[in-house]
């Protein structure tokens, strides 16, 4: 039987995950999950409010790292996008965004300590690779027309400024406010290795099972993501962001002596660091060190990143499948697509990461529970884009019913988006794998979190540059074949 | 709204001054539940602080390289680490010292406790039946819950824990050991003795389903060490001071909380057992 060029293509996809899952570890550790898992339901149905009222703080300081960091990646990010396509540019972007947030917090906390500049750094850093890709397309599809018609001569300054920027100005907005509600799950998510936001409070209370409080913190949380367009108000934009420093409560005085230590010397290779001299001795010393770093830490964690990414992506395409009919038009009246709607978006905004935790505290540290965290995430994100871009779809006077309405006429038809929005989400949910490994999931990340806990940051940064690596690969695999099977994708699914 | 934002502005300054009378600033590795930390060392600061007439605040931290890291970068100036977190913090700041401990973290134990369906008894020799089963460590950073518990199940199984186990967890903590080792999670996990006994006494622990199946020889564990440039800022003789406050803590509530019975002088060289240990397995360099 001959199979359609993207029909193949998710066979192969699915065919992987098949092989993966056979090395894949996803047993349930745990020997009695539902005791815990009552006890969370039950957590969950009775939210406790009263630690929140003592959390005001926690709160104002997620909004304000967010705040800042999307403001100072966006400047960062525009002035990329700029000079986008001067060499070296691009690479650096996918570079600096291929880093998590969370690692990026690692790193700076070495030379910043728990002060706001680590908070917003890490979140402005690879925010600005992200807003520099983005910003360059969308300031691509200006209207070529408006640009030819200007007459000779024009300066490129005012060529952009007036007719460039002003063409694709909603779009840039409307990305930009996006991007303001991932920097509060980013936020929220740095509080797990120290600072002060949501995260810290969720992670304790999680840990000593307080789940009346958890539950309260994550409502408290969802109220405040989802009422993001009442609270921000673009026209006071840059006002939030003078504001902002007033939330933060520590100390924002900066040792550079630690800094510069930091760069100057601890992330040296030991072998370098500890030689007299730099002669051939201490260079092959330091060839065995990275060797051993390598075949004992980031070749095992590349495996295992990759064996759950492979299973992941599939995973979240078969869940994509079963969710976006929840929000759309053609299966659902108002009421149902209301509650689909409702699901989709406590899915989608509970950070992957504090969902895995969830589930890792329930279920045990196998691939398992990650599998599921990042599935439901990354399902429900793509769900609701599908979902939305069935109610665009033609109507037939005479189109089926039911599953034959799915299977025979709306599927085929936003098959492509889905397959684009889905590898768009490859490179995505790989940095997210790779993030996991904090929490206990042999990835990547477990051996870059035991390097920091060991205080062997040089052996941390080889790692994490492998973790980039191997991120900026999937990319251009991604890339490669979004363009041989001709699917496009707007850059809102980023 | 123009005025509040001024007087938030102006209370801001006002803060950011009050905190320039130099606060001494202190963490603590955060090896069990952290509101039972907190209180603790909120006391702590209550005390420390009239002790020494000085502003002094506890910070709390995420995980045992931040307490160093934070030390480190002078971002506190002293802080109740266990054994390994010590070493590690004193070998980074240079004339830092260990100035007292626990009378009880002179000789410090690490239980191996099980869960009921592991089927391992308890022994006095190490049980060598738990290889091949399931077991947790407590923080990648902890004395008590990773370095000694490494070192004697490969001195005993000459093999590394990720060979000899069929999975190998960090829990993180103490009590989230105790926990997951009660709840099966985990069939085998090495837990600090004081916290047990602690969670034991809270009425933590279901003794049906967990219990104690060895115990380690002893040896040093937990202390307060401090930066050695802090006469720069607080005067000379400060150390000494800071020295006779936790030495002369006799609060019954405030040391039932560590739980220690009282402190005692400690020195840097008390701790060479554990630097000993730690090159010896490979997690210090």
């Amino acid at each position: 039987m001959q199979f359609s060029p993207p029909v193949r293509a998710s066979l192969g996809f699915v065919g992987l995950a098949l092989i993966c899952l056979f090395f894949a570890d996803i047993e349930v550790t745990t020997i009695d999950p539902w005791r815990e898992m009552g006890r969370l339901g039950l957590g969950i149905l009775t939210p406790d409010f009263s630690a929140v009222e003592r959390l005001g703080d926690a709160l104002l300081q997620t909004v304000a790292f967010a705040i800042l960091g999307v403001a100072a990646g966006g400047i960062l990010g525009f002035s990329l996008a700029t000079i986008y396509h001067l060499p070296l540019v691009r690479p650096f972007c996918a570079f600096i965004r291929s880093i998590h947030e969370i690692f990026w917090a690692l790193i700076f906390l070495q030379g910043f300590g728990l002060t706001p500049l680590t908070g917003v750094l890490a979140i402005a850093i690879p925010y600005a690779g992200i807003f520099a890709k983005v910003y360059s397309e969308i300031l691509e599809e200006a209207d070529a027309g408006a640009i030819a018609a200007l007459p000779a001569g024009t300066s490129h300054l005012s060529s952009f400024f007036y007719v460039r920027l002003p063409d694709v100005r909603a779009h840039l907005k409307t990305y930009s406010f996006y991007r303001l509600e991932c920097a509060l799950r980013s936020s929220a998510v740095l509080g797990f290795v120290g600072l002060p936001t949501l995260g810290f409070h969720l992670e304790t209370a999680f840990k000593q099972g307080q789940y009346s409080e958890v539950s309260a913190l994550l409502i408290v949380f969802y109220i405040l993501i989802a009422t993001i367009r009442f609270w921000v108000r673009p026209k006071y934009f840059w006002l939030y962001v003078i504001a902002a420093p007033l939330a933060f409560k520590t100390s924002v005085a900066i040792d550079w002596s630690n800094v510069t230590r930091f760069f100057a010397h601890d992330i040296v290779p030991m072998p370098l660091r500890r030689a007299e001299t730099i002669d051939f001795a201490a260079i092959s010393a330091t060839g065995d060190w990275l060797w051993r770093i390598m075949t004992e830490q980031a070749f095992p964690g590349i495996i295992s990143t990759l064996v759950l990414t492979q299973i992941a992506l599939v995973a979240t395409g078969v869940l994509t499948l079963f969710f976006f009919p929840l929000v759309s038009q053609r299966f659902f009246g108002i009421f149902g697509r209301n509650l689909g709607h409702v699901f989709l978006v406590v899915v989608r905004s509970t950070p992957e990461y504090i969902l895995a935790y969830i589930l890792l505290q329930l279920w045990g540290p196998s691939m398992f529970p990650a599998v599921v965290a990042l599935s439901l995430h990354n399902g429900a994100i793509i769900g609701h884009l599908i979902g939305r871009h069935t109610d665009e779809l033609p109507q037939r006077a005479d189109a089926p019913h039911g599953l034959n309405l799915y299977a025979f006429e709306v599927l085929p038809r936003v098959y492509g988006q889905f397959l684009a929005f889905l590898f768009y989400r490859w490179e995505v949910i790989l940095r997210e794998t790779a993030i996991l490994g904090i929490l206990g999931v042999a990835t990547l990340g477990f051996y870059v979190d035991s390097a920091f806990e060991d205080i062997r940051f040089d052996v941390a940064l080889v790692l994490i540059l492998t973790t980039a690596m191997l991120n900026i690969c999937v990319d251009i695999i991604s890339r490669n074949i979004r363009a041989r099977l001709r699917l496009t994708t707007t850059p809102d699914a980023g | 709204m123009l005025r509040k934002l001024i007087f938030t502005t102006a209370m801001c300054f006002v803060s950011l001054s009050l905190a320039h009378a130099e606060t001494f600033v202190f963490t603590a590795i955060p090896d069990e539940d952290a509101s039972r930390l907190r209180e603790r060392f909120d006391k702590v600061a209550v005390y420390l602080s009239k002790q020494l007439a000085v502003d002094v605040r506890y910070v709390p931290v995420k995980s045992y390289s931040a307490a160093v890291s934070a030390f480190r970068n002078n971002q506190v100036q002293l802080a109740w680490f266990g054994g390994l977190s010590g070493v590690r913090a004193r070998s980074l700041v240079e004339g830092s010292q260990a100035i007292a401990q626990g009378w009880e973290d002179q000789s410090f134990v690490t239980y191996f406790i099980a869960h009921v369906s592991a089927g391992v008894k308890a022994s006095k020799s190490f049980p060598k039946s738990i290889a091949g089963k399931t077991f947790t460590f407590g923080s990648k950073g902890s004395t008590s819950g990773r370095l000694m518990p490494e070192f004697y199940i490969r001195e005993n199984l000459k093999a590394a824990p990720n060979k000899v186990f069929s999975r190998v967890g960090f829990s993180g903590d103490h009590s989230r050991t105790i926990a997951l080792v009660q709840s099966g999670a985990y069939q085998i996990g090495a837990v600090n003795f004081s916290v047990w006994d602690n969670e034991m006494k809270a009425g933590h622990i279901d003794k049906a389903k967990v219990s104690i199946i060895w115990k380690t020889p002893t040896y040093p564990d937990y202390q307060w060490t401090i930066r050695g440039d802090v006469a720069k800022k607080w005067g000379a003789g400060f150390t000494g001071k800071v020295t006779k406050a936790l030495l002369g803590m006799k609060d019954p509530d405030l040391l039932a909380s560590f739980p220690r019975k009282s402190f005692i002088p400690a020195s840097n060289s008390d701790y060479d057992p554990i630097r000993r240990t730690g090159l010896a397995i490979g997690i210090l360099d």
